[in-house]
């Protein structure tokens, strides 16, 4: 893993170093502050020229490839982390650091800035906004645990009030003439389009870091999100991790500003990361992909942001990574809704098939049964019959016979009679076989009533396999005899046969 | 007669008081675990039994009182300590197999940074098979059934490798396989000179199960080996006047002494 | 500083912002529910956008309509995905609002040049430009009255979500309280919940034009929480958020004016210096409130009683 960082990195700095610089287009539309537009005509929607489709999506254009790996290897790190703070059950508490990290930014912004420089060093940016977003965080713990106001309130207050305050701050900045607050502003929107060279090699910098600590703690990481007790037994030293997490977020919410901008960055860190949390059960794995959605997420955005008009990319890049999660939703392999509600069904039709099966299958019994050691014919049965031995309507009733003639288990039925063909009948003895092995099983190796046994064989028997039935088998070897069903051990009511029946 | 901290004991509790928002949840509590034993906890709910357990372990702030492992302060001895807790104390639907949860209690040996290699997987089979769940290794944990998931949480703690266990409800809400599975693994602990120390709820087991009880409700009200201090009328004490109960526990200690 | 009238109608305002927030902000916090007006402050933005599009003007029934929809919305869909995805509730909620908020995004800026509405302003609001905006004027006892567009707004919604929670108090009561208990009761706690979230979802909308939806969670949450440190009785902790909203807004407002000079800036935003402001009075309130205040509870009392347990001295130390 840690190889495969570092080979991509080597790789993206020998793609940048290949290249001379190009001509620096402005196609990326900002989220201008304060700028009104009068109205106009109304604009259609052009398709961009094709070569400019290409030379997006091939990265031709130097700023465009800038932007767009950037925000790739935001995606990554942030896939990474987001994943993390997924498993912890704080993605609100996410949201409320990022909005608590604008107030430390923009005082280090004013400190450097009055100190003579820019005003943009990201490292200075950084150490504002971990300050004020892990005091925020310190703050929401204080509140809740010592007072009857909940962490939800907590995190609504501290969310807001630290905004508040930021805001207010950037707008003292803004409103104060020659003060360069340009740079801020872009910074907190995210205006990605004029990234030089030294930006992305910093930006990626810090990602790459942050992607190393997440892959170098991941079972550190992982026993603090899953059994946070347990580890403290252990010695892991959970508070610290905690911290460190939260100082992750910050990380990622600094380094991803210029991507998405400040109020959007939570959804770079959690979108990913539940996209990932479909397709499998894996930890690593579930890393690995919400660093690739991540990366996904950011190079639709980009790239569908520089190609068209009027597409700030941070809410693009959202929107994609949205599109990702609810396709995953729906089509994850592992826990998606269509693979759940499709296995629910096949749980269905098993079912059916098996209480039809062996309905079927009792009521010959009962009729033809004549002694322990011979076995039984295959004869039909009355439909009368079948229908007032279980609880089901006609109409179930009579979609589990249909399904059984396709399945060749039922040779034929009419509105009187059912027959089962040999293959039906071979199953249905097999079925009612595991059924009865159980049900004495439940008897005499549990304290359940015989009354039970019914409702609960059922249902066991439904999850049993082919070994499970093995296995009783040899545990009672002493008490079945092998050739023959033995009978239940409860009686079932049937209904009266009714007058004049002709014998089949 | 007070109590001295020596240090072949795997627990020693002096003084020690437990409070939740200025309200004590256990006081007074004074108490020698002696080497070797199989130890129940027992009291009705909210007598503070887990309070105790992780007051033990420095997982709750105590208002009063000192606690020793072998007679030096729990954070010098976490390696000699294994703890099993309440099943219910995490979210089951995290994305690892039963061996990556076990593989956890050996993270000490793992080391910081570092990742966990094929040996500690392999270790971590080992345990799982002393509790008869190897075959579910590699299977996600919220597909295992509750003693199934029971079953890991006891694998971990054995991966330790401790010579005193804290378990915590162990046998809450387990199929009958699991219990006995559970029971046979106390046993074997024993027989390897450990001592286990059990939160239990079912009064018909204690005699059966544990040769040392601790009757607890909010404060000791007895301590001792399970034939001296299991008697009605320590449990009318413990458990206070409902009859029901004192039914049961009557039965339970004829069925115990049965057993003896 | 000189109080001039302008100053009025910002801080009458404000108040109104912060008073019709405080209603349904109390069950908000009582629910537990504070992120989810967060989430539906962010989520109307949609709303906003298609309403804009569709009416061209501010302020129009179409957007109000709209943005209760989205309230819905989010709180459905958050729902859902939970539901049906599992989810953690926390990260069902910021992905959906996200989403929300990005496609609003999205919309306004398309709309750009066709509306003229500042995405800025629709995020932290332009409070101090309320007096230029006005709607009417009105004649009395000789003084004329500008009255602020937005004024008028907010006292409509505030009238209305006073007229649900009057006419509804006992039923919201229950449902914040005891969810189960009140559908046993016959109070549909579903129908409650979904009302609560529309009425976040319009006052939201309301706001926005004076103090923008994202100050809205500051207004929804901060007095309501404070009011909890104040009393146990659910009228007077209405009463109490009303009152300590409108402390806010004065206090932000007059903070606005003259904090920035001290430090050397030209001026600020108002919305800002109301969310500090509300921060302020809550950390004084969770310091010296009475009983419930970190200060009480660290003077009263500092022994730890032990009930006297006359049996208890029978327990001997086991050897």
């Amino acid at each position: 893993m840690k190889m495969f960082i570092r080979v991509l990195a080597l790789v993206l700095l020998v793609l940048i170093i290949s290249h001379p610089t190009a001509d620096a287009s402005q196609v990326h539309a900002e989220l201008a502050h304060g700028s009104q537009l009068a109205g106009g005509p109304v604009r259609s929607f052009e398709l961009p020229p094709w070569e400019d489709v290409q030379d997006v999506l091939m990265l031709r254009n130097y700023n465009t490839k800038l932007v767009v790996l950037s925000t790739m290897i935001l995606g990554v790190a942030s896939g990474f982390v987001g994943s993390f703070l997924l498993l912890r059950k704080r993605s609100l508490m996410g949201d409320a650091l990022s909005h608590a990290c604008l107030p430390g930014i923009v005082l280090l912004f004013i400190i450097m800035a009055s100190a003579g420089g820019s005003g943009k060093s990201l490292v200075g940016l950084l150490l504002g906004a971990s300050l004020t977003g892990i005091i925020g965080v310190g703050v929401v713990m204080l509140i809740s645990s010592t007072s009857r106001v909940k962490d939800d309130a907590a995190m609504g207050i501290v969310l807001s009030v630290f905004f508040g305050i930021g805001i207010a701050m950037m707008t003292m900045v803004q409103k104060t003439p020659g003060q360069s607050s340009a740079g801020l502003i872009d910074f907190i929107y995210g205006k990605a389009a004029s990234m030089v060279l030294q930006d992305f090699v910093l930006l990626s910098g810090v990602a790459v870091v942050i992607a190393a600590l997440c892959l170098l703690l991941m079972k550190e990481f992982a026993l603090l999100c899953f059994d946070q007790t347990f580890g403290k037994c252990i010695g892991l030293p959970v508070h610290l991790l905690d911290v460190l997490l939260m100082i992750l977020v910050a990380a990622v919410t600094v380094v991803g500003m210029q991507a998405v901008g400040l109020i959007l960055i939570i959804a770079y860190l959690v979108t990913p990361a539940a996209t990932a949390r479909f397709w499998t059960d894996n930890l690593r794995v579930m890393l690995l992909l919400s660093a690739l959605f991540g990366a996904m997420s950011g190079w639709l955005g980009a790239s569908l942001s520089a190609l068209l008009p009027r597409m700030p990319a941070g809410a693009v890049i959202v929107l994609m990574a949205a599109v990702l999660f609810i396709l995953s939703m729906l089509f994850g392999t592992s826990r998606g809704i269509l693979k759940r509600v499709i296995s629910h069904r096949q749980l269905k039709i098993k079912v059916g098939r098996q209480h039809m099966l062996r309905a079927v299958y009792e009521l010959i019994e009962l009729r033809y049964k004549t002694s322990a050691k011979l076995s039984l014919p295959n004869k039909s049965i009355h439909y009368a019959n079948l229908l007032s031995h279980r609880t089901w309507s006609a109409a179930s009733l009579s979609h589990l016979l249909r399904r059984g003639k396709r399945e060749d288990h039922i040779e034929k039925f009419d509105g009187m009679h059912v027959s089962l063909t040999e293959s039906g009948f071979g199953e249905a003895a097999r079925i009612t076989r595991n059924h009865r092995l159980w049900e004495i099983f439940l008897i005499t190796h549990a304290d359940i009533a015989p009354s039970h046994v019914d409702r609960d064989a059922d249902s066991v028997e439904h999850v049993l396999s082919p070994e499970m039935v093995r296995e009783l088998e040899s545990a009672l070897e002493a008490k079945i005899d092998t050739q023959v069903i033995p009978p239940s051990p409860h009686e079932f009511f049937v209904a009266d046969k009714p007058e004049g029946e002709k014998e089949l | 007669m007070e109590p001295s901290h020596s240090a072949s004991h795997p627990l020693a509790i002096h003084d020690l008081t437990v409070a939740y928002h200025r309200k004590p949840v256990i006081w007074d509590i004074d108490l020698d675990i002696p080497e070797g034993k199989l130890v129940g906890v027992i009291g009705p709910n909210g007598a503070g039994k887990s309070t105790l357990i992780k007051a033990c372990m420095d997982l709750i702030p105590r208002a009063s009182g000192e606690i020793s492992i072998y007679g030096k302060p729990y954070k010098k001895q976490r390696s000699l300590v294994g703890y099993v807790p309440q099943r219910e104390s995490v979210d089951w639907d995290f994305p690892v197999s039963a061996q990556d949860v076990v593989a956890m209690g050996l993270y000490r040996k793992v080391g910081w940074f570092k990742p966990v290699r094929k040996k500690h997987l392999d270790k971590a089979r080992e345990m799982l098979s002393h509790v008869g769940i190897e075959h579910l290794a590699e299977r996600q944990i919220s597909q295992l059934s509750g003693g199934q998931q029971q079953r890991v949480f006891l694998a971990r703690a054995l991966a330790q490798e401790a010579k005193f266990y804290m378990m915590d409800e162990p046998f809450a809400a387990v199929d009958a396989a699991t219990e006995r599975a559970i029971v046979s693994l106390l046993r074997e602990l024993k027989n390897q000179g450990k001592t286990c120390m059990v939160v239990h709820h079912d009064l018909a087991t204690v005699a059966k199960y544990f040769d040392w009880v601790v009757l607890l409700n909010m404060r000791i009200v007895d301590a001792g080996p399970t034939d001296l201090v299991f008697t009605e009328e320590n449990l009318r004490k413990t458990y206070g006047g409902k009859l029901s109960l004192l039914d049961e526990a009557a039965q339970a200690m004829r069925h115990g002494k049965s057993h003896k | 500083m000189t109080w001039m009238p302008a100053d009025t109608s910002i801080v009458v305002v404000g108040s109104l912002c912060a008073v019709a927030c405080a209603l349904p902000g109390c069950f908000m916090v009582l629910r537990r529910m504070s992120m989810m007006g967060d989430a539906i402050s962010h989520a109307v933005l949609p709303g906003l956008a298609l309403g804009f599009l569709l009416t061209g003007s501010r302020a129009s029934l179409p957007m109000f309509m709209g943005a209760a929809v989205m309230g819905l919305l989010t709180a459905y869909f958050t729902q859902s995905i939970s539901k049906w995805g599992k989810v953690d509730r926390g990260a069902a909620m910021g992905i959906t609002f996200t989403t929300m908020f990005a496609l609003g995004l999205l919309l306004i800026v398309q709309a750009t040049d066709h509306v003229d509405i500042d995405p800025g302003c629709v995020l932290y609001g332009a409070l101090e430009l309320t007096p230029f905006n006005t709607f009417g004027v009105i004649e009395m006892a000789g003084y004329i009255i500008d009255i602020p567009h937005s004024a008028i707004v907010l006292s409509i919604v505030l009238c209305m979500n006073l007229g649900i929670i009057i006419l509804l108090f006992k039923e919201f009561k229950i449902s914040a309280y005891d969810p189960e208990l009140a559908t046993t009761l016959g109070i549909n706690a579903q129908l409650m919940h979904y009302l609560l979230m529309a009425m976040v979802a319009v006052t939201t909308v309301a706001a926005f034009e004076s103090v923008g939806s994202i100050i809205v969670i500051a207004m929804l949450v901060v007095p309501a929480a404070t009011a909890q440190l104040l009393t146990d009785n659910l009228k007077i902790m209405l009463v109490i958020s009303a009152v300590v909203g409108v402390l806010a807004a004065v206090m932000g407002h007059i903070s606005a004016i003259i904090v920035p000079p001290m430090l050397g800036f030209d001026g600020t935003s108002t919305s800002g210096m109301i969310a500090g402001s509300a921060g302020l009075l809550f950390m004084f309130v969770w310091l010296f409130a009475p009983r419930y205040g970190l200060v009480a509870k660290l003077f009263s009392s500092r022994k730890i009683e032990v009930p006297e347990m006359v049996a208890s001295r029978d327990s001997a130390c086991p050897k």
